[in-house]
C-alpha cells in the first residue's frame, strides 16, 4: 500500500492506495471525481487527461503514488464557480461535444494546448495536437472550431489585461 | 420561429454538466455494498469446454463468488435471442443457434464468456478471473463467411447446416435476368464491405442490484433502449418479470447501434447480484469492447448493373454473403435483409431488381446494426457500381446519375420501399457547386505538377429512417412494434416535463425536444425538462436507433402536446369567458384572438390543479400521453463529394475537401443536425480509409483488439467539412422530419473510394484504403 497526498482542484487530499492504483482510479474511486473518464487501456483515447503541476497528463498512465505531492486539476476544477472556463464555454457554444464522454479529456488537453501556444493556434496545429484524444461523435469539426475560438478569446482577454496593467 | 423555437441554433442544455465533468455514466454510479465483476473469457475461437475449476479463484483475496453457465442454466436464465424472424426463400425459418449468457459446453469466438467472478474490488475480480482454470478442447475455427459456407468448413451450430442461417431473396429474379440478358451494357463488380468495430468512447457497463426486501431488480446499463432491455430480459431471458425489474440508462457515452442489444453481461450482473447478495458492477475495458461489442458490416457481394443503349438503368442483380458472427445478435437478421436490400434502388429508376442474401455463422463476434445498418452496405455497393459504370460508358458520373434519378413522387421501388418525397437534383447541384466541381480539372493539373494524384468522387445516397409502421414490420418478421411514446406533464406552476421513450446518448434530445415545446407554447426552454432513460419514470418506449428519435419520438411528443393544448384552451376559454375556438397560444399566454384578453400560461396551469374554477365536468390536472406509430419510413437523401490527393510514392491519401448536401426535411436545430453529419462522415471516412477489423483466419484471434491496432479516425486524419441542407418535408409525420443521425456514415464511404480510384486510375481497391493498398494499386495501374 502507498500513502499518497496531493492537492486536487485546490483541496488537499490524501489516502492509502494499493501500489498499482492509477491516478485516474484514485481520482474517480477514492475522491469521487468521476468527470475524468477511462475510454481505453492503452493510453490512446485521452478521455482521462488532467493537469498535473500545470501539464496535461493522461491519468491512466500515471500511478497515484507518482502524483503524490503534486497539484492536480481535473475537469471539475476548471470553472471559476458558476462561470465556465473559456474553453468549456467554447465547447458548449460551438457544439464541440455530443455524448460528452471524451469531452473532459478534450477540454483539459485543449486548455493545455492553448497555454503552450500563446502566439495563437491555427487549424492544422490544433488537429495535429489532438492526436492523443479520440472522439467518435463529432468528427472533430466543432471541437477544432471550439478550440480555435477559445484560443482567440483567451488571447484577447490576456491582451486586455496587459493593457489595463500598463 | 422564436429564439428558442423550431429552427433555432440553440446551444445544448445538457452541455453544462458534460463540460464541467458532472455527466453521470454507468461507471460513475455507486450503490452501497457494491462489488465488482470480471468475466472469464474464452481465449479460443472455437472449443469444447471440458471442465471449469473455480477452487483456486475462490481462494483469492476479496473473492465473493465465481459463477458458471451451469448454475445460470439451473436457475432458468434463458438463451439470448434474435428478435427478427427471417424466412429463407424455401419458406424455412432462420436457423438460430443457442447462445447462453455464459457458455456451458462450447465456446464459439474469442471473448465468449464462460464464468464470472465477483470480488471486493475491480482489480481483485480481474486477478481471480485469471485464476479460474478452464479446460478446453480446441476445434478448428472459421472467421470468413465465404469460407464458412464451403463444404468441410468447421460447423458452429447443430441447428445450422453448413453454417447457413438463411438464404433469402427479394425482387424479381426472372425479370432481372431477362433485362441483363438483353442489356446494351452490364457493369459487374465484386464488392467487399469491411468489418468495423463501433467503438463508442464509453465502454459498455452494467450494474445489477437485487433488492431482497422488495424482491426487485435494478439494472443501470449503457443502453440505447432501456425499455427494450427490460422487455427482453423479462420475456425471454427470465431474469425477472417486468414489474420487478427497473432498467436505467443514464448518460450514455455514444452508441452507434452497439448499445441497442442486450448482452450477456447485464443479464449476468443482475442474476449474480441475487446469487451473491451484493450489487454487482461490470465495466468493459477497451479490449473487451473490441472482442464482445456487436461488430458492423462484413458483406461480400457480386453485383451487376445493366443499361440500355441510352444509358438508362434497366436491372440490378445482387448476390450477398453476410457474416453474422458466432451467434445471432438481437436485430442481426434484419440488417442484411430489410435494412439493406430494400434500399438497393438508391435514387434511381431501376425497373428490375433482385437480391439474394445468405447469412453465415463464423467464429467471430456477433455482427449487428452499426451506424447506418444495411443502408451503408447498399449505398456503397450501388454508388461504387454506378461510378464504375460511368467510367466504362464514358459518361460524366453526375450525368449518368441525373439521367436515372427518380423525379416523381411517390415512387414505388421494386424492393418494397415507396419513396414519399425528395429532390435529388437539388442535392447534387448544391454539392457540385459547393465543391467547385467545374474547377476540378485545373486543380488536378496543378497537383500533377507537384507530383500528386488528385481525384474526385461522388455518392448520391438514399436511406430509410424511423422503421415503420409497426404492423408492416411485424409482417416482415419484427418481434417488436416500432412506435414511440411520450407523456407531457404540465406542473401547477406551468413548468413542463416531457417523458419520452427515446434515449439520448449524444443526440441532444434535452435541447431539441425542449425547443419543440417552447415553440408550441411560447414558454422558455429552461422551464421544460426532458425525462428519459428510466423504466420507472417513463412507462414504455422503443429507444433510439435508426435515426428515429426526431421522426418518431418527437412525433409522439407532438401528439401529446396536441392533447395538452386542447385542454389548456378549454381551461383558458372558461377563465376568459370566451369560445375555445377563439383561444390562441402566444409568448406564454393564452389569448382571445383579436382582443387584449389573455391568461398567462402558468395561471392556466394553476387553475388546472386548484380545480376551483374548471369547466363543468372537466377532470383536474394537465397531463397527457400519446403513442405514435408512423405510417411510413422517412427517406433522407443527399449527395456527398470527396476530393483527395494521393502521394504516389507513399500511397498516403489526403482528403482535401469533403462536401455534404443533405435533405433531412424540416430541421429543429441546425447546429445539432450539422454535428450529426460531421460525426457520421468521420465514421464513413474511417471505414473507407482507416478502420478494418481483422481476425486471424486460422486461429480466429482478433488481431485488431486495441487502439494500437485498430485505426480510429483522429483529428489530423480529417478535414473540416462543408455541409448544407435542402428541404423536401417528409409528408408522413407532423413535423416533416426525416432523420439525420446516420446519413454521414451511409453516404461517405463510396464518395471517398470513388475519389481515390479516380485519382490513381485503378478501380481495384478495397476498404480501408490504407497507404499500403493504395501504393500497390498505383504501382499496378502504372504497369499497364
Amino acid at each position: 500500500m502507498s500513502e499518497v497526498s496531493m492537492v486536487v482542484n485546490g483541496r488537499k487530499v490524501s489516502g492509502s492506495v494499493e501500489d498499482r492504483t492509477l491516478l485516474v482510479h484514485f481520482l474517480r474511486e477514492t475522491l469521487g471525481l468521476t468527470g475524468t473518464h477511462v475510454g481505453c487501456d492503452t493510453s490512446q483515447c485521452g478521455a482521462c487527461v488532467v493537469h498535473v503541476d500545470g501539464k496535461a497528463v493522461k491519468s491512466c498512465t500515471m500511478l497515484a503514488a507518482q502524483a503524490s505531492g503534486s497539484e492536480v486539476v481535473t475537469i471539475e476544477g476548471l470553472a471559476d464557480g458558476a462561470d465556465l472556463h473559456p474553453v468549456q464555454a467554447a465547447f458548449k457554444q460551438h457544439h464541440g461535444l455530443q455524448c460528452g464522454f471524451c469531452t473532459p479529456g478534450m477540454i483539459m488537453a485543449a486548455t493545455d494546448m492553448i497555454a503552450r501556444h500563446p502566439e495563437g493556434l491555427d487549424e492544422k496545429t490544433v488537429r495535429d495536437e489532438l492526436e492523443g484524444n479520440i472522439c467518435r461523435c463529432t468528427g472533430y469539426h466543432n471541437i477544432v472550431q471550439a478550440i480555435l475560438a477559445a484560443s482567440k478569446e483567451m488571447g484577447k482577454a490576456k491582451k486586455g489585461k496587459a493593457k489595463k496593467a500598463a | 420561429m422564436g429564439m428558442e423555437g423550431i429552427g433555432a441554433r440553440v446551444a445544448r442544455k445538457e452541455d453544462k454538466r458534460f463540460v464541467t465533468g458532472l455527466g453521470r455514466y454507468v461507471d460513475d454510479m455507486v450503490v452501497p455494498g457494491m462489488k465488482h465483476a470480471a468475466f472469464v473469457r474464452s481465449p479460443h475461437a472455437h472449443a469444447d469446454v471440458k471442465k471449469i475449476d473455480v477452487k483456486a479463484a475462490m481462494a483469492m483475496p476479496g473473492v465473493i463468488g465465481v459463477l458458471t453457465g451451469k448454475e445460470l442454466k439451473a436457475d432458468g436464465i434463458g438463451n439470448l435471442i434474435c428478435g427478427w424472424m427471417i424466412h429463407s426463400k424455401d419458406g424455412t425459418p432462420m436457423k438460430m443457434g443457442a447462445w447462453s449468457p455464459l457458455a456451458v459446453d462450447r465456446v464459439r469466438y474469442v471473448g465468449d464468456a464462460v464464468a464470472v467472478v465477483v470480488a471486493e474490488t475491480r482489480a481483485q475480480a480481474r486477478d481471480a478471473a485469471e485464476a479460474v482454470e478452464v479446460t478446453y478442447k480446441e476445434r478448428k475455427a472459421v472467421t470468413d463467411a465465404v469460407a464458412a459456407l464451403k463444404s468441410g468448413a468447421p460447423q458452429l451450430h447443430p441447428e445450422a447446416d453448413n453454417n447457413l442461417i438463411y438464404d433469402w431473396e427479394i425482387g424479381e429474379a426472372k425479370a432481372t435476368d431477362a433485362a441483363i440478358a438483353k442489356a446494351a451494357h452490364v457493369t459487374k463488380m465484386h464488392i467487399v464491405n469491411n468489418r468495423l468495430v463501433p467503438n463508442a468512447m464509453e465502454p459498455r457497463a452494467a450494474l445489477g442490484h437485487y433488492d431482497k426486501a422488495e424482491d426487485h431488480y435494478t439494472c443501470w446499463t449503457t443502453s440505447q433502449n432501456p425499455h427494450v432491455a427490460r422487455l427482453v430480459m423479462s420475456a425471454f431471458y427470465n431474469v425477472a418479470p417486468e414489474n420487478k425489474l427497473r432498467v436505467i440508462a443514464p448518460d450514455v457515452g455514444g452508441g452507434f447501434g452497439s448499445k441497442i442489444y442486450i448482452y450477456p453481461e447485464e443479464i449476468v450482473c443482475l442474476w449474480a447480484s441475487k446469487k451473491t447478495g451484493v450489487p454487482v458492477k461490470w465495466v468493459a475495458d477497451r479490449t473487451e469492447s473490441f472482442l464482445t461489442d456487436a461488430h458492423g458490416r462484413d458483406h461480400v457481394t457480386e453485383v451487376q448493373l445493366a443499361f440500355d443503349k441510352d444509358n438508362n438503368m434497366t436491372a440490378l442483380k445482387v448476390d450477398t454473403i453476410a457474416n453474422l458472427g458466432a451467434y445471432m445478435s438481437l436485430f442481426s437478421s434484419s440488417v442484411p435483409t430489410y435494412l439493406y436490400a430494400t434500399l438497393l434502388s438508391g435514387q434511381y429508376r431501376i425497373p428490375a431488381i433482385h437480391a439474394n442474401v445468405r447469412t453465415v455463422y463464423t467464429n467471430t463476434a456477433p455482427v449487428d446494426a452499426y451506424r447506418g445498418a444495411g443502408r451503408p452496405e447498399a449505398t456503397y455497393l450501388l454508388e461504387r457500381v454506378v461510378e464504375t459504370a460511368a467510367r466504362e460508358l464514358g459518361v460524366a458520373p453526375a450525368e449518368l446519375r441525373r439521367k436515372n434519378f427518380i423525379r416523381e413522387f411517390p415512387y414505388q421501388t421494386p424492393v418494397i420501399m415507396c419513396y414519399d418525397a425528395g429532390d435529388y437534383e437539388a442535392s447534387l447541384s448544391a454539392a457540385m457547386k459547393a465543391a467547385d466541381y467545374d474547377g476540378f480539372s485545373k486543380r488536378r493539373d496543378k497537383a500533377k505538377k507537384a507530383g500528386k494524384l488528385r481525384g474526385i468522387g461522388m455518392s448520391c445516397y438514399i436511406e430509410a429512417c424511423g422503421i415503420a409502421p409497426s404492423a408492416a414490420v411485424g409482417s416482415l418478421g419484427a418481434g417488436v412494434g416500432l412506435w414511440e411514446s411520450a407523456e407531457v406533464r404540465v406542473n401547477g406552476v406551468g413548468t413542463i416535463e416531457v417523458l419520452t421513450g427515446s434515449h439520448s446518448h449524444g443526440q441532444g434530445h434535452e435541447t431539441t425536444f425542449a425547443q419543440l415545446v417552447s415553440d408550441r407554447f411560447g414558454v422558455p426552454m429552461d422551464s421544460v425538462s426532458i425525462v428519459h432513460g428510466d423504466t420507472d419514470k417513463v412507462q414504455m418506449g422503443m429507444g433510439t436507433y435508426g435515426s428515429r428519435s426526431g421522426a418518431v419520438g418527437m412525433s409522439a411528443i407532438v401528439k401529446a402536446l396536441d392533447k395538452v393544448e386542447a385542454k389548456a384552451k378549454k381551461i383558458a376559454a372558461h377563465l376568459l369567458e370566451a369560445d375555445e375556438g377563439d383561444i390562441t397560444i402566444e409568448n406564454g399566454e393564452l389569448k382571445v384572438a383579436g382582443t387584449d384578453k389573455a391568461v398567462p400560461w402558468f395561471q392556466m396551469a394553476l387553475a388546472a390543479y386548484t380545480a376551483h374554477n374548471l369547466p363543468a365536468g372537466m377532470e383536474p390536472g394537465l397531463k397527457e400521453g400519446a403513442f405514435y406509430d408512423p405510417s411510413n419510413f422517412t427517406f433522407p437523401a443527399g449527395c456527398y463529394i470527396c476530393e483527395v490527393e494521393v502521394d504516389p510514392e507513399t500511397g498516403t491519401t489526403e482528403i482535401v475537401q469533403f462536401v455534404a448536401a443533405d435533405d433531412f426535411g424540416n430541421i429543429i436545430n441546425p447546429m445539432i443536425v450539422e454535428g450529426q453529419v460531421h460525426g457520421g462522415i468521420a465514421q464513413g471516412v474511417g471505414q473507407a480509409l482507416l478502420e478494418g477489423c481483422h481476425y486471424d483466419p486460422s486461429s480466429g484471434q482478433l488481431l485488431t483488439a486495441s487502439y494500437m491496432d485498430y485505426t480510429m479516425p483522429r483529428a489530423g486524419d480529417l478535414p473540416s467539412f462543408k455541409v448544407s441542407t435542402s428541404n423536401t418535408p417528409c409528408p408522413s409525420n407532423p413535423l416533416g422530419i426525416k432523420g439525420c443521425g446516420e446519413a454521414g456514415a451511409i453516404g461517405s464511404p463510396p464518395a471517398v473510394m470513388n475519389a481515390i480510384t479516380d485519382a490513381i486510375g485503378n478501380n481495384d481497391l478495397t476498404m480501408p484504403a490504407s497507404p499500403q493498398k493504395v501504393w500497390a494499386a498505383v504501382k499496378a495501374a502504372t504497369k499497364h
